[in-house]
């Protein structure tokens, strides 16, 4: 059978597992809606100041808001992607079971990951996102191009975030315990994605620093080709530039740990 | 039992010191990843503030505060947070113990639940929010100029204790929802992580129906907003007389009282896994 299909099957499992827990999707949905409250009327204190910051308007800044909120699981930028997994099955010695398989590890990682971000996307992020059109004044483009330039904007952030998880994960073959690294690496993502605050009104330098970073794939580019703000194609080449770069680390870091790393317990 | 109330407190606080202090040795035996985790907690409340910092670096006030006077708001409710998460945080993983079965071994031990509940995977890391908190409570009572009275610097330790007190009893609130629904932890986190969000920004920026909820209902208003109005000597956007900025303590009380019959009504309602 083609390795395609087994990456699929892999994927839907991922999709189907992260389903399964209902009561946790709800509360989840729950805490994205009310964290997105909070931040729309911090936001739009800010721009009332300020309008026009950033070129965007209040009805576009709302937008953003419950897109962050959105991906912020979707995306796992503060924790909570398959990389907790990995990192327990490597520190346990489990991992030695995953290089059994007739299956590439990072593909592996890969496809679970990408089935728990469409379903996360769905799952998660949609209600709060549709609260949030409901309930605010925001921007929505109007032709399908966008939309759907967006998804797939979407898509290659889904790949970017997982190579930066995939090398936190696997630093875990030389710390043992790789919650320390594990943390930084959010704090990073949270502070780098515009998590904490849109990319696009970063003062100076700061900005011009945190706009060319991998993590500025995962919430500001497909935002701004929602906003109609950037060109698709060169936000595409900026996401699959960083993520050749990102699996390909992860490639050579994965070849390095399973050489000379001895597995624990073994 | 014959035992008298403040005897179950002073063996409730025991167990908790001495399984705190448990887990203290056992998370030096990773040194490197607790100074890592230490400082990441330290820098995750920092960059927060950060966030703030940025936000005023394109505007000089925001819904009418100024930057040190936001600072003051973010100060108090990160440390009055910051102390309930490091004594009684660990309570947010109840649900997991009630999925796996695992809270059975802590109810056949002998001391109060929860007790061993709370300081359950004690995690002095938390320290690092607290710090973070005072230095820019620090920062923003050096850089604002408050007329201080004896009443009003009476009220910032009490204002911080009771602060710490109401978000004690929302995570043993929010933990004897756990009882109900053990995957749903994540409910309590807008209650405790949003709430400290909401804290640091003024309540000017908020709509009145949100003040108002906040105020009346899941009463966080008191933990900050309320007393630090008046310390620094703004109306509170209600309209509320000024002598509420006083009540914190006894708001504390109040929603610890409820916590605590929440709780143990939880307890009572738990069945095992039953496998």
């Amino acid at each position: 059978m083609g390795a395609g299909r087994l990456y699929v099957a892999v994927a839907a499992g991922g999709f189907r597992r992260y389903a399964t827990y209902r009561a946790a999707t709800a509360a989840g949905v729950f805490t994205n809606t009310v964290f997105g409250l909070i931040l729309v009327y911090t936001y739009r204190a800010l721009w009332d100041e300020r309008p026009h910051l950033g070129g965007w308007d209040q009805s576009q800044v709302v937008t953003y808001v419950w897109l962050g909120q959105a991906f912020l699981s979707t995306l796992a930028i503060g924790g909570g992607g398959v990389e907790n997994e990995l990192m327990e099955r490597i520190r346990t010695g489990d991992v030695a079971i995953d290089l059994y398989r007739p299956a590439d590890l990072q593909l592996w990682w890969l496809a679970t990951d990408l089935g728990r971000a469409f379903f996360q996307l769905l799952g998660r992020g949609l209600v709060p996102f549709v609260f949030g059109a409901l309930c605010f004044p925001v921007y929505l483009p109007t032709d399908v191009g966008t939309w759907v330039a967006f998804l797939v904007a979407v898509l290659l952030a889904m790949i970017v975030g997982f190579g930066l998880r995939y090398l936190v994960a696997l630093s875990t073959f030389w710390f043992l315990d790789g919650t320390g690294v594990a943390q930084m690496s959010w704090l990073v993502g949270f502070f780098c994605s515009g998590m904490l605050l849109p990319l696009n009104i970063f003062p100076g330098a700061l900005g011009e620093v945190v706009r060319a970073l991998p993590w500025s794939s995962l919430l500001q580019a497909p935002a701004q080709i929602l906003l109609g703000h950037a060109d698709p194609l060169g936000t595409y080449v900026f996401q699959g530039a960083w993520a050749v770069v990102l699996l390909g680390a992860g490639r050579l870091v994965q070849s390095a740990a399973t050489r000379r790393v001895v597995v624990q317990g073994g | 039992m014959g035992e008298t109330g403040t005897g179950r407190v002073r063996e409730g606080v025991r167990a908790y010191l001495m399984i705190a202090g448990m887990w203290i040795r056992s998370t030096m035996a990773y040194r490197a990843s607790f100074v890592m985790t230490t400082f990441g907690n330290f820098s995750a409340t920092l960059l927060d503030f950060v966030g703030i910092m940025l936000m005023f670096s394109r505007v000089d006030v925001l819904g009418g505060w100024s930057l040190p006077e936001v600072a003051f708001l973010y100060g108090l409710s990160g440390t009055a947070f910051g102390l309930a998460d490091l004594v009684i945080g660990s309570m947010e993983r109840l649900g997991r113990r009630v999925r796996d079965g695992t809270l059975d071994t802590l109810l056949v031990r002998p001391a109060p639940v929860l007790a061993q509940v709370a300081a359950d995977q004690f995690a002095l890391r938390r320290l690092g929010r607290v710090v973070q908190g005072l230095l820019v409570l620090t920062w923003a009572v050096a850089r604002l100029d408050i007329d201080w009275t004896p009443l009003k610097l009476l009220l910032m330790p009490v204002m911080v204790v009771s602060g710490c007190g109401i978000f004690c009893a929302v995570f043993v609130a929010g933990a004897a929802f756990q009882f109900l629904a053990s995957d749903a932890s994540e409910v309590q986190n807008a209650f405790t992580y949003g709430g400290t969000t909401l804290l640091q920004y003024p309540p000017t920026v908020f709509a009145k129906e949100l003040v108002r909820g906040v105020t009346f209902v899941l009463p966080l208003a008191f933990v900050n907003w309320l007393p630090a109005t008046y310390v620094l000597g703004r109306p509170y956007p209600l309209g509320l007389p000024q002598w509420l900025a006083f009540a914190p303590p006894l708001v504390a009380a109040g929603c610890c009282a409820l916590a605590g019959l929440a709780w143990r009504a939880g307890l009572r309602s738990y069945r095992s896994t039953g496998s």
